[in-house]
């Protein structure tokens, strides 16, 4: 559709020059703050390598859960050993009293991050000035200390500088802003896994079109059922949109009746579910974990009621869950389709002339 | 030194003894007015109505998220007279959320800044005797009422799932077309064009005034920033309401008619409503915000006893927010999806304007800088406006960032921060305002220490209302949701907490009103002292009910912005 059609648009030329200049300045001026980020960051949250590695998930894993899939081969070839993962697995979720974004597990996440951050210093020292400034007026301009006004109406120079200082703070806010817009926008590579969300008055469909394209229905979970299990309540789902760990996914996001938002805080994730579009944006997590999110554009009577839930699995483990709901591979497929039936390559032939050929149009007929 | 003020002192005495002063019966003089001082005190009275409605429903909203759960909701269902039950409740929010925003912006800030103090004073300041077309202003302002008593009306009737329309107030297609049967979103859309052709209307008038009206030799570059930040918005006024006018007429076609603008399934798009709400809807955050400005500017000078400083800049500025305002809109929609080169120009276009708002800010400061300041009233609300305009807009920068939008889009930080522009700026200049012409218009003095225990209550009230929901954002908590997981309750309380300070403040508010008529001095003409040197000031207060039958000449040595003459000259020649 056409918002496919955008993300994958090149941008023009002189963008992409300016992009270049903006990505050298912002290596410089960017590369402390992100240095920084690092320290600011849970640090016991976010593992120090990428954990895609199925012994990084096992070290979480309950012992009895961890002994089955042990052996890959197992996890293969029996679809009956996906077990959701229990509330110790959570990981992005809202803290109690926090103050700051939750903590990120993608790549983008990282980088947006330390821009936040970057962001927030610029805000706070602003603020803080403003009132430096209004308060040495109360002190030293008030009708006692100073009985008599000055009658001062202009200074050029103090004028073009309070329009060209904040002009080159604002250019010290843009530079890292545009690389962080280009960094979201790279489309995903060809052979990244599709997984597509719907957006339904109030849940969320997921569906997977590379993988037989069957579709989970994920509703909130009864807030008593939550709290037994020990998830949080209002955040949990009954069932989860599972995903790969590690990998870019070519999350789609469109919407069956009104418009939905499909977001998950702790991944740098927004994108609105709008009917007739299909919004498309690489969705990537870095860690196997739990993440939260809720819909994000008023949808109607339960808007507070459809929260989101990802899992996010090691590769191996996500493959189990895909047999286990019924989902194929499409190497798997082609390789299927080829032993099968080889012969059956003309009847795709889309030349055909074949006049009863699906789409070939009627062929003219002389009885008139 | 003499004032130009004192100057056009004998033009007020003059009045006394004029027969045309006399007053209409009390129908005909507040329900077929043509005079503008009267049908500013109406906008003004509708507003202080609306603005309690809409101030209790936000109440009913901040009670009900103080802790998880639905609480209190479905009482208001069966007070509305509905039926209580889980998604009638929620509804009742939805309901709830969209008459708090649209009371807010079309019944309370912008009757009470435009129609009611831009009545007022534009006339005054520039030494019109009234406006261009004082039938129209009528129409204009009952046109508001009628569009008022729509909406109110829209709460009582089936909306979908309960009573009452539970669209927010940008009312989105899908969910306001086929996702809300019944009447109540066409009367809530209704109240719309009503308050909006009222808002075209009045906005001709002020421009024909402005342009046509001023007292001989007031140039452009002598009027008063007040007026200059309503001629701004005026434009601001006729060139975006046109627009939502469209965009809403093409709701109710969809709704009504069976046209698809809106609707893929033939042909339409949702986004395209949302690109014609917002061309209209970040330009009406600067008609909210612009005669602020204005009446800031005016106050700041006032009790510095000092002209405004850049006075030419602090007018352009107001012109070039103008401008721009009206090429930045899609940063409200950034996670519709749009192209990434589009999403890079609203980021950039978005922090424009933080130039000209900075310019206003320090020339505000620096128009105290070397001053005598006086802390009366209205120059308390000023400078807590200056202060939270500026934490508001630094949010503003921040959001502005495409990418960072990604997160915190449609969540409280939002939400906080445009209660930061909002009802810190726009209210917090509304009080100012309110203090600084209260006397003026009723003759009476409020009580100042009323008015600064009323300031300190709702500046601690509101912070710590809107502060919190910075942190809720940041933390992931979406906007428009009833009820929320536990981990957002702490700041929620805390929010909750800060509307109780804020209530008890705006009691202090009416008393004062009430004090001032009961108890209150007599005002002077110009109460403020020397630092007021606008034309109002020249007359007696109240104004007499026509003023400046004989034009006042504006002395080619005053600059009236500048307040004092220059190079001491004397005053007249």
């Amino acid at each position: 559709m056409s918002l496919t059609i955008l993300a994958d648009a090149r941008p023009a030329i002189w963008i992409s020059w300016v992009f270049r200049l903006f990505a050298i300045a912002s290596v410089a001026l960017a590369a402390p703050v992100f240095a920084q980020q690092s320290t600011l960051a849970p640090g016991d949250l976010v593992s120090p390598a990428p954990a895609v590695t199925p012994p990084a998930v096992l070290e979480n894993v309950p012992d009895d859960q961890a002994a089955e899939v042990a052996d890959p081969d197992a996890v293969v070839d029996s679809a009956a050993n996906y077990t959701p993962m229990g509330p110790e697995m959570i990981k992005g979720q809202p803290e109690a009293g926090a103050i700051d974004l939750q903590p990120q597990y993608s790549d983008i996440g990282n980088q947006a991050f330390g821009f936040h951050v970057w962001l927030v210093w610029i805000m706070a020292i602003i603020s803080i000035f403003v009132l430096a400034l209004l308060v040495w007026v109360i002190l030293r301009y008030n009708r006692r200390a100073n009985p008599k006004p000055s009658k001062t109406t202009h200074n050029t120079t103090i004028e073009v500088v309070w329009t060209v200082v904040p002009a080159l703070i604002l250019v010290a806010i843009a530079i890292p802003s545009i690389s962080l817009l280009a960094a979201q926008y790279k489309t995903a590579p060809k052979d990244a896994i599709t997984i597509k969300a719907t957006g339904y008055q109030w849940y969320w469909g997921y569906s997977f079109p590379d993988n037989g394209d069957f579709e989970i229905i994920s509703n909130m979970m009864p807030e008593e059922e939550a709290r037994q299990k020990g998830f949080p309540a209002q955040l949990a789902v009954d069932n989860r949109l599972v995903v790969p760990v590690g990998v870019p996914i070519r999350m789609q996001v469109t919407a069956a009746d009104v418009i939905h938002s499909f977001a998950v805080p702790s991944l740098w994730f927004k994108i609105d579910a709008v009917p007739g579009r299909l919004n498309e944006r690489i969705f990537q997590v870095n860690e196997p974990g739990i993440y939260y999110g809720q819909c994000s554009e008023l949808c109607g009577a339960r808007h507070g009621y459809m929260p989101i839930a990802v899992e996010a699995l090691p590769m191996e483990q996500w493959r189990a869950w895909v047999r286990a709901q019924g989902g194929t591979f499409p190497e798997e497929v082609a390789a299927e389709q080829a032993e099968e039936t080889p012969e059956a390559a003309p009847l795709q032939d889309p030349e055909s002339s074949e006049p009863s050929a699906p789409g070939a149009g009627a062929p003219p007929t002389s009885e008139t | 030194m003499a004032t130009t003020a004192d100057s056009f002192q004998a033009h007020a005495e003059d009045r006394a003894h004029d027969h045309h002063d006399h007053k209409p019966g009390f129908f005909a003089r507040w329900f077929m007015s043509t005079n503008h001082k009267d049908i500013g005190t109406l906008y003004l009275i509708f507003a202080i109505m609306a603005g309690i409605i809409g101030g209790a429903i936000s109440g009913i909203m901040r009670f009900e998220l103080a802790e998880p759960g639905i609480q209190y909701l479905g009482w208001w269902v069966e007070f509305m007279g509905g039926e209580a039950n889980f998604d009638q409740n929620l509804h009742m929010w939805n309901v709830l959320i969209t008459a708090h925003g649209l009371i807010m912006v079309f019944f309370m800030v912008m009757p009470a800044m435009i129609g009611g103090f831009g009545n007022w004073f534009v006339p005054l300041m520039i030494g019109a005797p009234d406006m261009a077309f004082p039938r129209m202003n009528n129409i204009s302002f009952w046109l508001t009422v009628a569009g008022f008593c729509s909406l109110m009306f829209s709460m009582f009737v089936p909306g979908g799932t309960g009573n009452g329309a539970g669209v927010g107030w940008t009312v989105y297609a899908p969910l306001s077309t086929s996702g809300s049967t019944g009447p109540a979103v066409d009367f809530a859309i209704f109240s719309l064009h009503l308050a909006g052709a009222g808002s075209i209307l009045g906005a001709t008038n002020f421009i024909t005034t402005i342009f046509n009206m001023r007292a001989p030799g007031m140039t452009l570059h002598k009027m008063p920033l007040f007026v200059w930040s309503i001629l701004v918005t005026a434009f601001l006024l006729l060139l975006a309401l046109p627009v939502l006018a469209a965009a809403i007429t093409m709701l109710i076609t969809d709704r009504n008619f069976a046209t698809t603008f809106f609707d893929p399934a033939g042909g339409g798009d949702p986004v395209l409503y949302q690109h014609l709400f917002w061309f209209f809807g970040h330009p009406e955050v600067y008609i909210m915000i612009l005669p602020g400005f204005g009446m800031v500017s005016q106050i700041v000078a006032t009790f510095s006893r000092k002209p405004i400083f850049g006075y030419l800049g602090m007018a352009y500025a107001m012109v070039a927010i103008g401008v721009v305002g009206f090429v930045v809109w899609a940063h409200h929609m950034y996670t519709v999806g749009m192209d990434v080169n589009t999403k890079m120009y609203f980021t950039a276009a978005t922090m424009v304007i933080a130039v000209p708002t900075g310019v206003k800010i320090f020339s505000w400061i620096a128009t105290m800088w070397g001053g005598s300041v006086e802390f009366k009233s209205p120059m308390v609300w000023a400078l807590g406006f200056i202060f939270l305009f500026t934490v508001g807009g630094v949010t503003g920068v921040y959001l502005a960032n495409g990418g960072i939008d990604d997160v915190v889009h449609d969540t409280y930080f939002v939400v906080a921060h445009f209660h930061y522009v909002l009802s810190m700026g726009a209210v917090f200049s509304l009080f100012a305002g309110f203090y600084y012409w209260f006397p003026k218009m009723s003759g009476r003095m409020h009580s100042e220490l009323l008015a600064h225990l009323h300031f300190w209550g709702f500046f601690i009230g509101v912070n710590v209302i809107f502060f919190p929901q910075h942190f809720l954002g940041l933390n992931g908590m979406p906007r428009r949701i009833p009820d929320y997981p536990e981990a957002f309750e702490y700041w929620n309380q805390v929010s909750s907490i800060g509307y109780q300070i804020m209530a008890v403040s705006m009691l202090l508010f009416f008393a004062n009103i009430i004090y001032a008529f009961v108890a209150g001095k007599r005002a002077a003409p110009n109460y403020w002292g020397e630092g007021a040197t606008t034309l109002e000031w020249s007359l007696s207060s109240p104004p007499p009910f026509h003023q400046f039958e004989t034009l006042p000449v504006i002395d080619e040595h005053h600059d009236y912005h500048d307040h004092l003459p220059r190079d001491d000259a004397p005053a007249r020649a």
